[in-house]
């Protein structure tokens, strides 16, 4: 008998030996004579485990891990194949209890799957959605989005179908799906496997779109630090284009979309969707001023849609299954679920698909297990580098836009980063500035001009010159870098620094403010 | 860096390729970057001819994005992933082992020319940092040990 066996090609299985370990099994299996498939899957998405191999039994999926190189024999001498006893035996894959506890809709094929094979995606629900969406009228695609109450998951939460009835509304020869792939954030990868781990889901989700708004032609602009990301999502479009569900004429349709990849070059502010057109017209990722809005006037100068590789993979799901099944998950105005990604000094990191309503609590201590190092847990930082620091008496904060905000804090793309208490707030702040000096594309001064500005005025506090005045002065500046920038990247740098100075008062030699917001 | 040679009909090749399609530009300096190793200055003049922009623009665009070179790299690129979810788990001692195991700074290269060393900001390994890339090759977890170990493969297979 042939025994089915999985090994991640997820880059952070690859960064942890997969390959290595993929070659062993297929090196030991051939010198005993044993019948073995193997399959490169996606990751299941608990890294602690990676390279985590599976094996196909009749109950289901058997889970060992992680296993490197050295520990393929000794897998086999257990006999891994039938069960048998290993001390990296995990059990069944589904019943793990990180696994079991999640509510995986949208990440339903992520590390099950091989993730550019277009037969795998079929059999797993794959263009469900697309084949009912071309039966669909353009505005009644666009009413189930909107319908879903799903809204724009790289952190600007904006209704993903107000903004697609938009450019539906608009008229032109020429429109286009710009999808922001450009994931930069630390603390975030949940674009990067479902890129890696599922590229035909993102790649039906845009063709969706193109369906819903009259969009021909759709592009994905990833960051270069995601190399494997683009291999995928380029095998993954020629797979479709083979089959029918990409090119002139969609599944016999006579309708069009055609997809490219567009490399970025590692500016982490053309994660700005402005900022992204520039750079995919060849030009500077400067950011553009609104208006007029990409909507109407976006890529070469064509109504656009621009949304977020985790809102468009959403849209599949949304119309397989409904709108009403979308939003029954989550609470307020957030519906449905969202990836989130643990980070940082965490015991057991990973992808957490949950419905919105999950407090940081639990993500960190229930799916975490608390920091890696043994050490307290003494801030977070929710939603990349541009967000908010949140300190332990904050952790009871429910998942939800508005709950969010209502600390002074942000959902954002849905990245957590752990820090445990050796962690120097003070130091995290001047890194905020720094980062944004960095980063600034330079064309409004309160981010070029005033990130500097925010790293001299940390440099002093760090050394304890005069400090009540330069942190009196760093809450003036913040004010005007909040107010008075072009984009998120000079308006939110201020979130990690305040919330560092609110939260964290004692580590800027400055004397706790209950008041503070 | 007069004693620099690259293939010129490689680049004018790619320039031909590539400039009819919209937004030319990155995915021509892309290739350029990928076929020589970085993008000649002296090959600024045939992109801004070849996409119908001044040397200026081109020149802008070549500074403005952090992966663009505009000189040569060691024989292998090692970057160090320092941002938060890094710094969370150790990735500021790391790099000051680095520095001092290859004696040169950050965006340098070493004597020998063997290394060149890059900050980079996130490469999507938050959970398993601290996360580094050597060439075109990912490594998480990297402990100052593990570092050692991988620098020694890359010298022993120069």
């Amino acid at each position: 008998m042939t025994f089915t066996v999985f090994v991640p090609r997820d880059s952070t299985a690859l960064a942890l030996g997969a390959n290595e370990t993929a070659a062993a099994i297929a090196k030991e299996a051939k010198a005993r004579g044993i019948d073995i498939k193997l399959v490169r899957n996606g990751s299941r998405g608990m890294f602690w485990l990676e390279p985590m191999v599976e094996v196909a039994t009749d109950a289901g999926r058997i889970a060992f891990g992680p296993i490197e190189e050295h520990e393929v024999a000794g897998l086999f001498d257990a006999d891994f194949l039938n069960g048998g006893k290993h001390d990296k035996a995990l059990g069944l894959t589904e019943e793990i209890p990180y696994l079991k506890k999640q509510e995986r809709l949208q990440f339903v094929r992520v590390g099950i799957t091989d993730p550019v094979s277009l037969e795998d995606y079929l059999a797993h629900e794959g263009y469900v959605g697309l084949k009912k969406a071309i039966t669909m009228e353009p505005a009644a695609i666009v009413q189930e989005v909107t319908d879903s109450g799903l809204r724009g998951r790289g952190g600007a939460a904006f209704p993903t179908g107000i903004k697609w009835k938009t450019v539906l509304g608009a008229k032109a020869a020429q429109k286009y799906i710009a999808c922001n792939a450009d994931e930069g954030d630390s603390g975030t990868f949940s674009d990067r496997m479902v890129m890696e781990d599922d590229p035909f889901m993102l790649i039906e989700g845009m063709t969706i779109a193109g369906l819903a708004v009259g969009a021909t032609e759709g592009y994905i602009y990833v960051r270069s630090e995601y190399p494997h990301s683009i291999a995928n999502l380029n095998e993954a479009i020629d797979n479709a284009k083979a089959g029918g569900y990409l090119g002139d004429n969609i599944l016999g349709s006579g309708r069009t979309f055609n997809l490219q990849v567009r490399k970025a070059a590692g500016a982490y502010v053309c994660g700005e969707e402005t900022a992204m057109l520039e750079s995919i017209e060849g030009k500077r990722g400067m950011v553009r001023a609104k208006p007029p809005l990409p909507a109407l006037e976006g890529l070469f100068g064509k109504p656009t849609v621009i949304n977020n590789v985790i809102s468009l993979s959403a849209v599949p799901l949304i119309m397989s299954r409904g709108a009403e099944f979308y939003k029954n998950y989550g609470m307020g105005r957030s519906r449905g679920t969202l990836p989130m990604q643990l980070a940082g000094n965490l015991k057991y990191g990973g992808l957490v698909e949950k419905a919105f309503g999950v407090t940081l609590r639990e993500l960190l201590y229930d799916f975490g297990g608390g920091s890696e190092s043994g050490r307290p847990i003494r801030a977070v930082q929710v939603g990349g580098p541009l967000g908010a620091y949140m300190p332990e008496s904050l952790f009871d904060t429910p998942f939800d836009y508005e709950a969010f905000a209502a600390v002074d804090s942000t959902v954002g793309h849905g990245g957590l980063v752990a820090f445990d208490d050796t962690v120097d707030m003070a130091k995290q702040a001047r890194y905020a500035m720094h980062f944004c000096v960095a980063e600034s594309c330079g064309k409004c001064t309160p981010c070029r001009i005033g990130s500097t500005r925010g790293v001299e005025v940390m440099d002093k506090i760090i050394a304890n010159q005069n400090r009540p005045q330069q942190i009196r002065l760093l809450r003036d500046l913040c004010d005007v870098m909040v107010t008075g920038s072009l984009c998120a990247m000079g308006n939110m740098t201020p979130f990690p620094v305040l919330s560092a100075l609110n939260h964290f008062p004692e580590d800027f030699g400055d004397q706790p403010m209950a008041t503070a917001a | 860096m007069s004693t620099q040679t690259f293939d010129m009909a490689a680049i004018e090749s790619i320039i031909a390729k590539r400039k009819s399609m919209p937004g030319a530009l990155l995915p021509i300096l892309h290739d350029i970057q990928n076929t020589v190793g970085y993008i000649p200055p002296s090959a600024v003049p045939a992109i801004a001819e070849g996409v119908n922009i001044s040397r200026a623009e081109v020149h802008g665009v070549i500074t403005y994005y952090h992966f663009f070179r505009q000189h040569p790299a060691g024989k292998h690129v090692v970057q160090i992933c320092r941002a938060e979810a890094c710094q969370a788990r150790g990735c500021e001692e790391l790099a000051s082992h680095a520095k001092e195991l290859l004696g040169c700074d950050f965006h340098g290269t070493t004597d020998d020319n063997n290394f060149s060393l890059e900050t980079v900001y996130c490469l999507g390994q938050c959970a398993s940092g601290p996360a580094i890339q050597i060439d075109d090759d990912l490594y998480a977890r990297v402990s100052k040990e593990k570092f050692n170990r991988l620098i020694q493969a890359k010298r022993g297979v120069q």
